[in-house]
This record gives C-alpha cells, sequence and structure tokens, in this order.
C-alpha cells in the first residue's frame, strides 16, 4: 500500500467549485448554463477515472490544502472507498444535468440559475466528502451539503416547501451541531489527530488504552450525527424532503445527500473506530440490529404510501440501511456487500426517482392508485422503473441481487440468522410495494375519469437519462467486480 | 528597555491629535475624507508592530517612563500576544467604522468622528498599559466617548440606553478601583508585571478575584449582567455598536485573562467552576433568547452574549486549547458580529426599520448583501471553514479536556446558534418580500463592499489558516498557564480516570506541536 502525494486529487474539487461561478456568469443565456453544468459534470466524472488505475493498484492519493490545528486540517485521499462515492455522484451528475434540462424546461420553473448553482455546489460538497482523510474535511463538505440543499427543498417557496424544508434544515443541521461536533471534538481530545487511518479496515485511530465510555458514547454521537443516513429514529427529514423538484429528490436525497451519509458511517467505521476496535467494544451487533429494524419499518410504512415520491423515499430509507448494516456485520463479505450497494443502490434509485418526474411531467400525478394504464403509453419509462424496481427487490441479474448476495453470504458468515431473516423480509416486503406499482402501470385499467389517451413518454432528455441508468444497474449486476475491485484495494 | 521607535504612544497618541485637527475642518464631506486617512495612517503605523517576535512569552514594544515617581506610577506600555491581536483588530476596524457611518451619520458629524478617534485611542490604551493606573484611565476615558455616541447619536431611546450603559459600567469600575487600591497597599507597585510576580495570600486573592471579576464580567456581559447590551446595541448607531461590539466588550475578557488568572491564580482555581457555570448559563441563556428576537440588532446583540461566553468558557476550563480558543475568538467575534452589525447597518439605510418583518425576501433584489449576510451568519454559528469554528472547536477541545460533562454542557449553546442565525438569514432571505419597497433598494454600493470584503476575507483566513494567529499568542498563554499549574487542584471525581489518559494524550499533543514547528 503506497501513498502518494499528489495535488492532482484537488482537480475533481475545483472543477466542481468553479461550475457554480460559470452556471452564474451564463445565467443570461440558459443554453450556455445548462452546458456549463453538464461539462463540469463530464469534467468531473472524468478527472475522477483518472484516478482509477493506481488506485487499483494500491495507491492512495493524499494532498493537505490547509492546516487548521495539528491534527486538524483540511485534507483529502483517494482510496477504494472514496472513489465508489466519487464515481456514481460525478456521474451521476451529468445524466441528473440532462434530465434537469428536461424537467425544469417542461415546468417552466422560476430561479433555476439558483437552482443550478444550489445543485452544483452540492456535488461539490459530495467530491469533497467522498475525497475528505479526516473527520474535520468530513465534517466541512457535510455541512456545505446541508446548508446549500436549503434552497433547493425549499424550491417551491410555498408554505409546504418551507416546512418540509425547515424539517429538513433542523434534522440536519441539529444533529450535526448536537452529536457530529462534540464527536469530533471528543475525538479530538482522545486521538489527538481527526486523520483517518487509510490503508486497511482493521486498524483505527482510537488508542487501545482510551476509556471505554468515552469511546462508546463517541460512537454513539456519530451514528447519531450523521442523520443524512436516514437511520430511524432520525429519517424523518427524507420523505419530507420530498417537497423539493423531482431532479433534487433523485440525485441529492437518493444518491449524493444521503449516500454522503452513509458514506460517512462507512467512513468513521472502517477508517476512524476500525473493524478490531468496533470488535473489542462490541458496537457492530447493536448497529447491525438498528439498521435491520430500519429495513423493515421503513419498508412497511413504504407499503402504505399512495404517493409515489414518499414510497420511494421510505424505500430510501430502508435501502440506506443495507449498507449500515453490511459494514456493522464487520465481516470482510457483508463489508463488501454494503460499500458496493452504495454504487448499486445509486443507479437503480435514481432510475426510479427520474422515471416518478418523467411521470409528473408528462401527466401531473403523483398518486400511484391513479397511473392504472400509464404502461401502456409510456412503455420506455415504466420499463426502466420495472428494472430499477427489480433491482431493489435484489433479482437477479441486477445490481441489487449482487450486493445482497454479498450481504447474506457475510451475515451467514457472521452467524447473524436474525440478520439474514431480516434481510429475506425485507426482500418480500420490496416486492410487495414495488410489485403492485407495475403490475397497475402496465395491466389494469385506467382508473376513472382517466383517458391515457391524452398522455405520451416525456421529452427525450428526460427519458434517455432513465433507461440509460436502468441499463447501468443492469451491467452492474451481470459484472458486480466493477465496483467489488475498489473494495478488494481496500485491504483487510 | 524602550524600543526605538514608540509604536504604542503613537498609535495612542495620533487619533488624539486626529480629533483635534478634525476640529478645524469645516465641511462635512472633508470631514470624513480626512477621518478616512486618518484611519489609513494608523494602519501605517501600526505596521512597525509586525516585527513583533512570535513564540516570546514577554511583553514587547515595551516604553517605561516615570510619570508619579511619588506614587510609583509610570507610563508603561507593552503589548504581548494576548494583546497583539487585539490591537491589530481596533487598528484594523477603524477605517471599516468610518466607512459604515459615511451615509448613516447625518448630523454631528465631526463631533462624532473626533468621538471615534477618542474611542479608538482610548482602546489601544487599555490594551497595551502596563499600569495599573495609567489601564484605569484608559478604562474610564473610554466610557465618555462610548456614552456620547449612543447618547447623542442614538435611536429613540438612546437616553435611556446610554445612561444604564454609563452606570453599570461605573459601578464594576468602582470595584476594579478598589481592587487596584488593594494591589497597592499589598503589593506596593502599581506595575502590572511586578504585581504578577507577586505572591498574595488566597484571602486576599480571593477578595481582589471577586472584585475585578464582577468588574470585567459586566464589561463582558455575562449572563446575568448583561442587561444593558442589548439596549445599548440596539440605539448606538452603527459604528458605535461596531466598536462596542469588537472592541469594548473584548475589554473583559482581556481583563480575566490578564488581571484574574495572572495575578490571583488561585483564587482563579477556586472559583473557576462558579465561572464556567456563568459562562454556560450565558450560552444557553443568550442563546435561547437570540431565538425569540424580532429586532436583528438585539438578535445579534444577544448572539454577542451567547459568544463571549464561549469565550469566557474557554478562559476558565483553565488549559492552553481553551485560552487558545478564548482568544482567537475574541478576534472572531469582533470581525464576525462588527460585519454583522455594519451588514443591519446598511439595510437600515434602505428600509428605516430594524425588524426582520420590514426586511423579509430581499435576496432576488439584493443578491450581495445576502452572500455577505450569508458568510457572516455562517460564520457567526460556526460553519466549519470559517474563523469562529476554529474558536468555538478549540474551546470545546479545552471544555472536553476539562470535564467531559462541562464540553456536553456547552454543545446545546453550538446547536442555538445555529437555529437563531439560520432563523435569520431563511426570513431575509427567502420570507414573504416587501416587494413594492424592496424593488428599489440598490444592491451594495462600492463603499459598502469596501468594507465587506476585507472582513469576509479575513473570516475565510482565520478559518482556514489559523496557525500564524496562534503562534502569536500560544507562548504568552503557556506563561498565564505557568502562574495557574502548581494550583491546579482536582475536584471532580469523574476525572480521576481520565485525567492520568488525557495528560498523556496532553503530552503527545505537544510533541506534535514542536515537530510541526520545527518543520
Amino acid at each position: 500500500m503506497t501513498q502518494i502525494i499528489s495535488s492532482y486529487i484537488l482537480l475533481p474539487l475545483i472543477i466542481t467549485l468553479i461550475a457554480p461561478f460559470a452556471i452564474w456568469y451564463f445565467r443570461k443565456n440558459i443554453n450556455l448554463r445548462e452546458s456549463a453544468s453538464f461539462i463540469a459534470g463530464a469534467a468531473t466524472f472524468l478527472s475522477v477515472l483518472y484516478l482509477v488505475p493506481k488506485v487499483l493498484d494500491g495507491t492512495i492519493y493524499t494532498y493537505t490544502l490547509f492546516t487548521i490545528l495539528p491534527g486538524i486540517t483540511v485534507s483529502f485521499a483517494a482510496d477504494g472507498l472514496a472513489l465508489i462515492f466519487a464515481l456514481v455522484a460525478s456521474f451521476l451528475w451529468m445524466f441528473a444535468t440532462s434530465y434537469n434540462i428536461g424537467y425544469m424546461r417542461s415546468l417552466n420553473e422560476h430561479a433555476q440559475t439558483r437552482y443550478y448553482i444550489c445543485f452544483a455546489v452540492a456535488i461539490f460538497g459530495a467530491m469533497g466528502v467522498a475525497f475528505s482523510s479526516n473527520i474535520f474535511t468530513l465534517y466541512l463538505f457535510y455541512e456545505i451539503i446541508t446548508v446549500f440543499t436549503y434552497p433547493l427543498v425549499a424550491h417551491h417557496q410555498d408554505k409546504e416547501a418551507y416546512r418540509g424544508a425547515r424539517k429538513y434544515l433542523v434534522y440536519l443541521m441539529g444533529t450535526s451541531k448536537l452529536f457530529l461536533l462534540p464527536a469530533m471534538i471528543m475525538t479530538y481530545v482522545l486521538c489527538g489527530t481527526l486523520d483517518f487511518h487509510l490503508g486497511d479496515m482493521v486498524t483505527g485511530i482510537f488508542p487501545e488504552d482510551a476509556p471505554t465510555h468515552w469511546v462508546v458514547v463517541t460512537y454513539i454521537l456519530y451514528i447519531a450525527g450523521l442523520a443524512k443516513a436516514a437511520i430511524m429514529p432520525l429519517h424523518n427529514w427524507l420523505p419530507s424532503a420530498m417537497v423539493a423538484p423531482t431532479p433534487v429528490s433523485a440525485l441529492l436525497h437518493a444518491v449524493a445527500v444521503v449516500k454522503a451519509g452513509v458514506f460517512s458511517i462507512c467512513r468513521i467505521i472502517l477508517s476512524g473506530f476500525g473493524l478490531e476496535t468496533m470488535d473489542t467494544y462490541y458496537l457492530g451487533l447493536p448497529t447491525a440490529y438498528l439498521a435491520a429494524f430500519t429495513i423493515i419499518t421503513a419498508s412497511i410504512i413504504a407499503l402504505t404510501k399512495d404517493d409515489l415520491k414518499a414510497r420511494l423515499a421510505y424505500s430510501t430509507v430502508s435501502q440506506l440501511s443495507y449498507v449500515v448494516l453490511g459494514v456493522a456485520l464487520l465481516t470482510p463479505l457483508a463489508v463488501a456487500g454494503g460499500t458496493m450497494h452504495i454504487a448499486h443502490h445509486a443507479f437503480s434509485k435514481i432510475t426510479l426517482f427520474f422515471a416518478a418526474g418523467a411521470i409528473y411531467v408528462a401527466t401531473h400525478h403523483k398518486k400511484i392508485s391513479m397511473m392504472s394504464g400509464f404502461g401502456r403509453k409510456m412503455p420506455w419509462t415504466f420499463g426502466a422503473f420495472g428494472i430499477a424496481a427489480l433491482s431493489m427487490i435484489g433479482v437477479p441479474p441486477v445490481a441489487g441481487f449482487a450486493s445482497k448476495w454479498y450481504l447474506i453470504t457475510g451475515a451467514m458468515g457472521a452467524g447473524q440468522i436474525v440478520i439474514v431473516f431480516a434481510l429475506m423480509a425485507s426482500t418480500v416486503l420490496n416486492a410487495a410495494y414495488f410489485g403492485p406499482i407495475i403490475y397497475k402501470a402496465f395491466f389494469e385499467k385506467p382508473a376513472p375519469g382517466i383517458d391515457i389517451n391524452d398522455y405520451s413518454e416525456a421529452p427525450r432528455t428526460m427519458v434517455i437519462p432513465l433507461c440509460i441508468t436502468a441499463a447501468i444497474s443492469i451491467i452492474l449486476g451481470v459484472y458486480p467486480q466493477i465496483f467489488y475491485q475498489f473494495i478488494a484495494v481496500l485491504g483487510s | 528597555m524602550n524600543s526605538s521607535w514608540p509604536v504604542l504612544s503613537t498609535l495612542i497618541f495620533f487619533p488624539l491629535v486626529a480629533s483635534v485637527l478634525l476640529v478645524f475642518v469645516r465641511k462635512d464631506l472633508a470631514v470624513r475624507q480626512v477621518s478616512l486617512a486618518v484611519a489609513f495612517i494608523e494602519i501605517l503605523l501600526a505596521l512597525p508592530l509586525l516585527k513583533f517576535k512570535l513564540g516570546h512569552a514577554d511583553f514587547q514594544f515595551v516604553e517605561l517612563h516615570q510619570w508619579i515617581p511619588h506614587w510609583n506610577i509610570n507610563y508603561h506600555l507593552g503589548v504581548d500576544g494576548i494583546s497583539f491581536l487585539m490591537i491589530l483588530l481596533t487598528v484594523f476596524l477603524l477605517p471599516f467604522c468610518v466607512l459604515c457611518s459615511w451615509s448613516y451619520i447625518g448630523q454631528r458629524i465631526k463631533e462624532f468622528h473626533i468621538c471615534m478617534m477618542l474611542m479608538t485611542s482610548a482602546c489601544i490604551g487599555v490594551f497595551v498599559a502596563l499600569d495599573f493606573v495609567l489601564f484605569y484611565i484608559f478604562w474610564e476615558i473610554m466610557l465618555i466617548p462610548m456614552f456620547l455616541l449612543i447618547a447623542v447619536w442614538g435611536g429613540p431611546e438612546r437616553k435611556y440606553a446610554s445612561l444604564k450603559f454609563f452606570i453599570y459600567t461605573l459601578a464594576g469600575s468602582t470595584l476594579l478601583l478598589v481592587a487596584i487600591v488593594a494591589f497597592y497597599v499589598a503589593g506596593g507597585t502599581f506595575s502590572i508585571p511586578e504585581l504578577i510576580a507577586q505572591d498574595f495570600s488566597f484571602k486576599f486573592q480571593a477578595w481582589t478575584f471577586l472584585a475585578m471579576a464582577l468588574a470585567f464580567a459586566i464589561k463582558v456581559p455575562m449572563f446575568p449582567f448583561h442587561t444593558w447590551l442589548p439596549a445599548a446595541h440596539v440605539q448606538a448607531p452603527t459604528a458605535g455598536s461596531v466598536l462596542l461590539a469588537s472592541v469594548l466588550l473584548k475589554m473583559g475578557t482581556y481583563g480575566f485573562i490578564r488581571f484574574c488568572l495572572s495575578m490571583t491564580p488561585e483564587a482563579s482555581v477556586y472559583f473557576a467552576p462558579l465561572m464556567i457555570g456563568i459562562s454556560i448559563a450565558s450560552i444557553i441563556y443568550g442563546g435561547l433568547v437570540a431565538l425569540g428576537q424580532n429586532d436583528m440588532k438585539k438578535l445579534i446583540a444577544y448572539s454577542s452574549v451567547a459568544h463571549m461566553g464561549f469565550v469566557t468558557l474557554g478562559i476558565f476550563v483553565l488549559n492552553v486549547r481553551g485560552l487558545e480558543g478564548a482568544v482567537i475568538q475574541m478576534i472572531n467575534h469582533g470581525i464576525t458580529t462588527g460585519a454583522l452589525f455594519m451588514l443591519v447597518g446598511a439595510i437600515y439605510e434602505r428600509s428605516h426599520s430594524r425588524e426582520i418583518k420590514d426586511n423579509m425576501g430581499i435576496a432576488k433584489f439584493l443578491p450581495a448583501y445576502i452572500f455577505f449576510f450569508g458568510l457572516f451568519s455562517l460564520s457567526s454559528l460556526a460553519f466549519p471553514g470559517t474563523n469562529s469554528f476554529v474558536g468555538e472547536a478549540l474551546v470545546l477541545i479545552g471544555a472536553f479536556e476539562h470535564s467531559l460533562i462541562i464540553g456536553l454542557l456547552a454543545v446545546p449553546g453550538a446547536l442555538l446558534a445555529a437555529a437563531y442565525m439560520l432563523r435569520l438569514l431563511q426570513k431575509l432571505a427567502y420570507g414573504e418580500p416587501v416587494v413594492e419597497k424592496a424593488k428599489e433598494w440598490k444592491d451594495l454600493n462600492f463603499r459598502e463592499w469596501a468594507y465587506l470584503l476585507p472582513l469576509g476575507v479575513l473570516v475565510l483566513y482565520i478559518g482556514l489558516a489559523p496557525t500564524l494567529a496562534l503562534k502569536t499568542m500560544t507562548a504568552s498563554i503557556e506563561k498565564v498557564l505557568g502562574y495557574i499549574e502548581n494550583n491546579e487542584v482536582v475536584t471532580d471525581n469523574e476525572r480521576q480516570d481520565l485525567s492520568s489518559f488525557l495528560e498523556q494524550r496532553q503530552l503527545s499533543l505537544k510533541d506534535q506541536n514542536e515537530e510541526s514547528e520545527a518543520d
């Protein structure tokens, strides 16, 4: 395992930092403005891609930008885990931009420049979280995401939007100030540094002679403080955030923001505490049970929702806990399954949200009960929706199956039969809440008062991205090693 | 030892001379231009201070002249790491105070600027005086121009506010005077360095500590003595509020470090739990009250109470991290709160109201204004990457090192800061706009950019690279803690198992410090 100090790692961050200014500069010409967004997405993805070969050879890129205090720096590192998140976020940003163009223009939304700027800054935050090599940098970018997604959630600027956005901010800012900040400071007091231990997952940064109750309290504060991961009972902000325009729900509340949360939890567990410390203090199993509880409960709540986006939101809450569960099981296979799911879930869930947005743009319907028969008029959209739903359920050969396979094998390896049953129950529940949507869309008669001949597919800038992401979901299911190789270099 | 060029005396007396010159200037515009020029020359005059030797704990740029030999009173000035940054801040803020009053002050312009010059002289004097009598003289002089600033150029209730300010502070000062006389009787000198070097009996220390602490607590202000502050802030003109928040409040905390910790170390340790309790009360109380305010200036005034609570908390946890955090938070609060008051002043010039509801929903019309308001609000709520985060994190590190419970008690204060600042920012940026009026408002003009931009840069600079600022103070802080060290008493049983462990950690931290310095 070699570490290279290279300022190249800053490139994705610089591009995403410049992008908002470029968007602002071109605010008068909407075509140039959207091109700036798209080019920034492509450039970011390519710059992240450039890091891949060496990282797969076991290299870790690092770079320190500022030193705040000894042990507290703004510094970045690219290892396998970082690249999973960075690749997914930057790659999907391109699709989201294309989709954004269709969505925002069709609905004639207001304040589009502000919207694109905040979108770009949120991706900047996600990149920063992905590449952070210490807890301070992670916290910095985590908070940037919180602040700059607020205008996106409150985009409609009506009462409902403000209510949802306030809840969003109270949950995310409140938990990070109340729990994450003291957790970080306690870590600093105990360890004298906030730098992650990169290179292997086993060793952490906590000294062996640290008082037990401090370490345990710190760990609990971290899990509570990273509310973006939407572990129950701190999940409630996610359904409220669905007041945002659908592309925001798609990229941010299915990919960037929530994944920043679960990614941070993975980072803290794998590189902060290390599997050894987690095992010594018996922290893994309670976390795994909490995650399993979230998986089941959120799925049950999803069953009761008729609003498509609300159902998807609870499905997200449930699926995010797969990641946490995998990492908390502390066995190599389960960790692989959990971290892979960051990518696999991202591609499938963004397809689902894209489809929900496309349905809304084409038909202005949000309720599942009104969508009967739509599949015949929107075959591409609902076809992609179906594939992504299969991935959520965990049917081979779609992406979700691969990560679930690793998770179940890992849970078996850890001897946790209860967890295995929870995962199986979740499969059934997923089928129960996704199945009817697809069945209704293709095989049921339209709801009374709805003439499906009025409807057709949404604009192409929306349908093409969602078909591509659905196709990628299948590719990832057939070739799960695409993301597995990044986890393999983490070392155990 | 007298340094070759009396930098400190020049800094004190140049604004005084300038204020005399201002008397002869006739035209309003000329008064403003001359004041601005004076402010910039003052900054130039402060440049020799940059020769300040880092890593030296002793007083530098010392000037020592006999004044009243009979009483052993000397004209004794000097700067150490704790006061150095405060002087820079005072000097640096002066041109911005002139700029933000450019169109705000419409009457008695000459007198206004003379008052500001006098204030600056007195403030610098307070921070550099090394003779107790000299210190007290500057401490009292400062009251008069501040009183006038509020009483003449203030809002509708200026009489009440200025009197309340005057009476509170004067009451505190009388106790300070008693303490000074007591020190003279017991120690036989007014020289601050000599008094610091002496040992006093615990009983004497306890009484003098209480007398001084009350004076400083009123100035800071700490929780039960804070009521003069919101009144004074709301009524004062913008520049008055800026000076009050940025410089005057710091004299209280400066006094705690310079006098209480250094001269009465045993009493400081003994009373530390009480002071920590009051600090936490200030943090929580200030935050809660700020949450309920509808007047922007009042909100920021109460946020000052909370922020200064963090400073006093950092002082009385009595460790390096805490004190570093306290001193740097003094600077940060000066920059951030000063800038927020300037912003409130700027919007007041447009809407003629400080009520939140009259200034809602202006992001569309004043994007640059909201950008700066957002930046300084984030700084105020200690957003990572901004200056206040460094200060607050250091104070919290100090508090957690002191005790887990105290650390956890202080954390809700950080949450409250986020709550009241974001509430304000949300309403200003988004609330239901007062469209018909707001449309006509102009965004920031050149003059406003000129005073907001440097402060904004400073917010990010200290936030991302505070090492230089910390280096100036660390040596002096360690010296102050040296007086305390022998008197450290472990009272908390829960700390026992941690203390040995943390001591090891502390050592390893220090090693790292040395290594990084060696690099």
